[in-house]
């Protein structure tokens, strides 16, 4: 299974750079290390809420409310900002990072005590998060012009060259990684997906396990938030509408199974950033909008037909070792 | 007791009374928006309110979808039927789609207006327009030319959806009053979608594949903003000029900070202020038909001409000189 993850994960670096390739055909400045390090600032925000995500769908769930609580977590970061401008941002950012993993552990907790299916859960969470945007400011912007300028520049501060944004997603995929591959609670994602039944009997709380993945993500979306809002300047009740379409694309593509259980870090981060190399190369490359809503649904499609593909494959190979005792 | 017992009956029967004549004196007119929690229609529902007060005995209902789909808009205008409302006045988020619900409104007596974003002849009595297109691309395209270095360069365009009623006949307008600009080189139209990272990233795209741009035109509220940001942080400040269509509250951040020189937008209170007005006239008995000439309050009057409709007043410009002082209103 190890050999199959590692196979997926050079695939789709090979994917990537084909993508790089045909772009660069029309494209010539795209490949440049200028903007190809433009477009992994611009993915940053995307990897970050994709890592979340894999914990959630590691674990057999699923969750739609991230964007929301981006959005909300943002606007509060907005807020707090307005009204205390002299706040040092490190609070900021810690406050909305525990505003966001408070806002997952409601969805962890329903899905944890009232066993409500994940995707019921987190879509009732959703249109809770984006009306409570509306009720907190009325409708109101906040605008770049009441928000200090440290708030803004945060994001864009350059670091050895590289902007904050671009290493907060570095730190953030280096501590998930660890989390992943040397904790018992990340095992225990891979655990509770792969088989429940087997993870109850091995001393491992299914729902608990859950329950943590959830704040994990509800966590990440609150950073996002502050990162999102500070970046564009601008704070309002549909930013980032639709975005967890993206984020639940951009583990699909990076192989993680909806299914649970398997899925790895650098898979995510490659299925965003290979989200990232198409929206960021369709703006350039001259192509109708009609044409790149399609465009991205093929590829989404294409993602998803080849992970289905490559499950299908391991469950004969097990059936032969069945048949074989 | 029987003492007691008079007091309230007569205490009942005149509290139906109060109850009667506010009901028969209140009309309600209903403010339909294109989504709830957006600047500009939060504004228009200010100049609604001031009609009302103006009037008098009006209740304006601020209403809309929480996002802007054409299907909200028409749970939202079947609920008001069922409400029995005096008026409808509606900014549409699609031409034809609420076309059937406002039928059924009219059919029931209700007065159905458009304004700002259009509905099909058929659908509405008529419609209000904010200004007229013609008007606002020819501003979007002075607005760019005024700014250019040296008089001319290449202009880019950065729009909502491809399918917005709205951007695209504004479009038009700017490509029909080209040639009195000879300077402005409009090389393409990119779609942001209404949505700030995407109206970011075609910014970004933008600058890279168009070395020599000099303005980008925005005729989105969403657009702009993404855009001067985009600018500023490209380090491009006082080589690219956004300009277009924005809030002076929204924009005055990057007006201050040079990204944008200039940009317009008509004036929302105004505009709900007379589309609350115009509904009252139907409501009153006033008839909509080409040549007719309603009145608007303190807006002057409305011409209708062909599909009745009317445009209200030219879209305003903003500047570093006033922008402060519009951002505190809206």
């Amino acid at each position: 299974m190890n050999m199959l993850l590692k196979n997926r994960e050079a695939l789709l670096v090979v994917a990537i750079l084909a993508l790089l390739t045909l772009i660069t055909l029309r494209f010539p400045g795209f490949i440049q290390p200028a903007n190809l390090g433009r477009v992994y600032n611009d993915t940053s925000i995307l990897i970050i809420l994709a890592l979340g995500q894999m914990a959630v769908i590691l674990t057999r769930c699923i969750d739609l409310s991230m964007a929301a609580n981006l959005a909300l977590c943002g606007m509060v970061a907005g807020l707090i900002n307005v009204a205390l401008p002299g706040l040092p941002i490190p609070l900021v950012i810690a406050a909305v990072v525990a505003l966001g993993a408070v806002l997952g552990s409601i969805n962890g907790l329903l899905v944890w005590k009232l066993n409500i299916p994940p995707i019921v859960v987190t879509l009732g969470t959703l249109t809770i998060f984006r009306g409570s945007i509306f009720l907190l400011t009325g409708g109101q912007w906040i605008n770049a012009h009441q928000m200090s300028d440290v708030f803004k520049g945060l994001p864009r501060a350059d670091f050895l060259g590289i902007p904050a944004l671009s290493w907060f997603s570095i730190a953030i995929m280096a501590i998930v990684f660890v989390v992943m591959t040397r904790t018992t609670v990340g095992r225990a994602f891979y655990a509770v997906g792969g088989n429940p039944h087997a993870a109850i009997y091995t001393g491992i709380d299914v729902g608990r396990t859950r329950f943590l993945a959830y704040c994990l993500s509800g966590a990440l979306a609150g950073l996002a938030g502050y990162l999102w809002v500070s970046r564009y300047a601008v704070a309002y009740v549909d930013i980032a509408l639709g975005f967890e379409l993206d984020i639940i694309a951009a583990c699909v593509i990076g192989g993680i199974s909806i299914a649970g259980g398997i899925g790895s870090v650098p898979g995510a981060v490659l299925g965003a950033l290979f989200l990232g190399v198409i929206k960021n190369a369709l703006p350039v490359i001259n192509i109708s909008p009609f044409a790149q809503m399609a465009i991205s649904g093929t590829v989404i499609i294409i993602a998803v037909a080849v992970n289905a593909r490559a499950e299908r494959r391991k469950g004969r190979v097990i059936l032969k070792k069945a048949e074989a005792h | 007791m029987k003492i007691w017992k008079a007091l309230l009956v007569a205490a009942a029967v005149s509290t139906a009374l109060v109850a009667n004549v506010a009901n028969a004196a209140d009309k309600k007119i209903a403010l339909v928006v294109k989504a709830l929690g957006i600047g500009f229609f939060e504004a228009a529902n200010k100049g609604a309110q001031e009609a009302a007060k103006e009037i008098g005995g009006v209740e304006v209902i601020y209403t809309g979808p929480t996002t802007t789909t054409a299907e909200g808009q028409i749970e939202v205008i079947n609920s008001l039927i069922a409400q029995k409302v005096d008026a409808i006045a509606v900014s549409a988020n699609d031409t034809d789609a609420l076309v059937p619900a406002l039928k059924k409104a009219m059919d029931r007596g209700i007065k159905v207006i458009s304004w700002d974003s259009g509905v099909a002849p058929e659908g509405r009595q008529l419609h209000l327009n904010p200004s007229s297109s013609a008007l606002i691309g020819n501003m979007c395209v002075k607005m760019a030319a005024d700014n250019l270095p040296e008089g001319k360069g290449d202009v880019a365009i950065l729009s909502a959806t491809a399918t917005s009623t709205n951007q695209n006949v504004w479009i038009e307008e700017m490509k029909t009053v080209l040639p009195n600009y000879p300077g402005v080189n409009i090389v393409t139209t990119v779609y942001g979608d209404d949505l700030a990272d995407k109206s970011y990233r075609e910014t970004q795209g933008l600058i890279q594949s168009h070395p020599d741009l000099k303005a980008i035109i925005a005729p989105t509220s969403v657009g702009i903003v993404a855009a001067a940001q985009a600018v500023a942080d490209a380090g491009k400040i006082g080589q690219i000029n956004v300009t277009g269509l924005g809030l002076p509250s929204e924009m005055a951040g990057h007006v201050k900070s040079g990204a944008s020189k200039s940009f317009a937008i008509w004036n929302p209170i105004d505009l709900g202020y007379s589309a609350t007005m115009l509904a009252n006239d139907l409501i009153n008995g006033a008839e909509a038909k080409p040549g007719a000439e309603l009145s608007m309050g303190r807006m002057g009057k409305l011409k209708l001409g062909d599909n009745n409709e009317g445009a209200m007043a030219d879209p305003f410009v903003y500047d570093a000189s006033n922008v402060e002082e519009f951002a505190k209103i809206f």
